[in-house]
C-alpha cells in the first residue's frame, strides 16, 4: 500500500452539521472516502492509502482540484482505495462533500 | 413521509451496497451504528498482506427500528473482499447477537458473503462458530434472528452455515445460498461434476428461486428493498424458539428432503418431483407466477 499526505488551505469550509459521512467501497476501481470535522475551517486534510502505487502527481491533481472546487475547508478526510480511477475519485470527494452538508433528521 | 415510514424509494437490493440496503429496510432515519467507521475497526491482518482496508471492515452493524419496533442489524459488503468474515467483521457480528440477547431484541442479518476471509482463515472460521453459537444462544430466549440474502456475493462457505441457524431466512431469485460456490465445486470435483460457467447450472443450483422450493428459505421475494423490509417485517411476527423438538423436526425434514431427492441428477428433476406443471419454465418466471408454482413446495415450517 501507498501512503499519501495532503494538507491544503481551503477558500470555502463545508457546510451542515453533521459530524462525520461515508461514501463508497474498498473493491477493485472503487474506493471508500470518511469525511470527519477535525481541521482547523480554513484545512483540509487528505489521507489517503492506495493499493496502485506510483500515482502521487494524479492524486496531487485531484485533491487539490477537489478543494479549489468544493467547500472542503474543515474536513479531515480519510481514503482507502482500491486502484480507481481519477474520475471517479473526484466523483466520491464530490459525493462525500454533499453527503456530510446534508440536513441531520 | 411519517417517522415510521419507509425510505421510499425503489432500491435493487442486488446492486445496493450494505448502507444502502440498511437505510432502505429500517424506518427512515432510525438507523444508528455501531463501531461505525469514525472508529477504524480494521482488520489487523491485511496490511500484513499489503491489502487494502476498509474502515468498518465490510460489515455495518447497528440499531434501528422496523414499523416502529426497536431491533438489530448487521449489514455485510459484498463487494469488499467478498464480504468475507475476518476477526474484527465476525467479531462485531458476534457482538451484535451477544447484546441483542442483553437488550431483548430481534436481529435481522443482511448476507453477502463468499465465506471465510482466506487472508485470516483462523480468526475467520472462530468466528463462525461463535456466531453460530450466539444465534442459536438468542433462539433459545425466544428471539429472532431472520437472515435476508439477495446480494452479489450470495452466501456462501461459513455465511450459509450461519444462515442455516437462522430462524427464518428471506431471498430473493439473485439470493445464492450454498456451503460450497461454484468454482469450489468444479476445482475439488471436476467440470463433470459442476461448470461453474454455466450460469444457468449455478442459479438452478444454488439461486433463491431453488431454495425457496426445497425449503432452504422461507419466504421469496423480488429484488427489491421495499419487498425485503416488508418479508422481515411479517417474518418477526413468527416466533418459534429453539429447543430439541424444533431441532428434531429439522433433522427428520432433511433426512425426508434426502429420501425424496437424492437420486436426482438437476434441480429441475426435483421440481419435477414436486409436481410442478412446467419444471424447465421455473427460472424465467416473474415472482407471482413462481410463487404460484410453487404452492407445493418443500416448506421449511416444521422446523423454523
Amino acid at each position: 500500500m501507498e501512503k499519501l499526505n495532503f494538507r491544503l488551505t481551503a477558500a470555502r469550509s463545508a457546510g451542515g452539521s453533521r459530524a462525520q459521512a461515508i461514501v463508497g467501497v474498498v473493491a477493485s476501481g472503487n474506493l471508500e472516502v470518511l469525511l470527519e470535522r477535525a481541521s482547523p475551517a480554513d484545512t483540509c486534510t487528505i489521507d489517503i492509502a492506495t493499493a496502485a502505487h506510483g500515482f502521487g502527481a494524479v492524486w496531487d491533481a485531484v485533491v487539490r482540484d477537489f478543494v479549489a472546487r468544493r467547500p472542503a475547508g474543515g474536513l479531515r478526510i480519510s481514503i482507502n482505495d482500491g486502484g480507481a480511477r481519477p474520475d471517479t475519485v473526484a466523483l466520491r470527494l464530490a459525493q462525500g462533500v454533499r453527503k456530510i452538508e446534508e440536513p441531520e433528521r | 413521509m411519517t417517522q415510521v415510514a419507509a425510505n421510499n424509494v425503489s432500491l435493487s437490493w442486488y446492486e445496493a451496497s450494505a448502507r444502502q440496503r440498511i437505510d432502505a429496510l429500517v424506518d427512515a432515519g432510525s438507523f444508528c451504528e455501531y463501531i461505525g467507521p469514525e472508529l477504524r475497526e480494521i482488520s489487523p491482518h491485511l496490511s500484513i498482506f499489503d491489502l487494502p482496508e476498509q474502515f468498518d471492515d465490510g460489515i455495518v452493524v447497528g440499531r434501528g427500528r422496523l414499523e416502529g419496533s426497536p431491533v438489530l442489524v448487521a449489514a455485510q459488503e459484498g463487494r469488499f473482499m467478498g464480504g468475507a468474515f475476518g476477526e474484527v467483521h465476525g467479531a462485531k457480528l458476534t457482538g451484535l447477537l451477544r447484546a441483542a440477547r442483553a437488550l431483548r431484541q430481534d436481529v435481522l442479518i443482511l448476507f453477502d458473503t463468499g465465506g471465510v476471509r482466506l487472508q485470516e482463515a483462523n480468526a475467520g472460521e472462530l468466528a463462525i462458530a461463535e456466531i453460530m453459537r450466539a444465534v442459536i444462544e438468542l433462539r433459545r430466549t425466544g428471539l429472532s434472528v431472520v437472515g435476508l440474502i439477495g446480494g452479489r456475493a450470495g452466501c456462501y462457505g461459513g455465511g450459509s452455515l450461519i444462515a442455516g441457524t437462522c430462524s427464518r431466512l428471506i431471498v430473493s431469485e439473485q439470493g445464492r445460498i450454498s456451503v460450497s460456490g461454484p468454482e469450489v465445486i468444479e476445482t475439488n470435483r471436476g467440470i463433470e461434476e459442476f461448470d461453474s460457467r454455466d450460469r444457468a447450472l449455478v442459479w438452478r443450483t444454488m439461486g433463491g428461486k431453488h431454495r425457496y422450493l426445497i425449503g432452504g428459505a422461507d419466504t421469496f421475494v423480488d429484488d427489491e428493498a421495499l419487498a425485503f423490509r416488508q418479508a422481515a417485517i411479517d417474518a418477526l411476527k413468527i416466533k418459534r424458539g429453539c429447543d430439541t423438538t424444533v431441532l428434531e423436526a429439522e433433522q427428520n425434514r432433511l433426512e425426508r428432503r434426502l429420501q425424496r431427492f437424492g437420486e436426482a441428477e438437476d434441480a429441475v428433476d426435483i421440481w419435477q418431483t414436486l409436481g410442478i406443471d412446467a419444471p424447465t419454465e421455473i427460472p424465467a418466471l416473474p415472482t407471482d407466477a413462481f410463487l404460484r408454482a410453487a404452492k407445493r413446495r418443500e416448506n421449511a415450517d416444521d422446523a423454523r
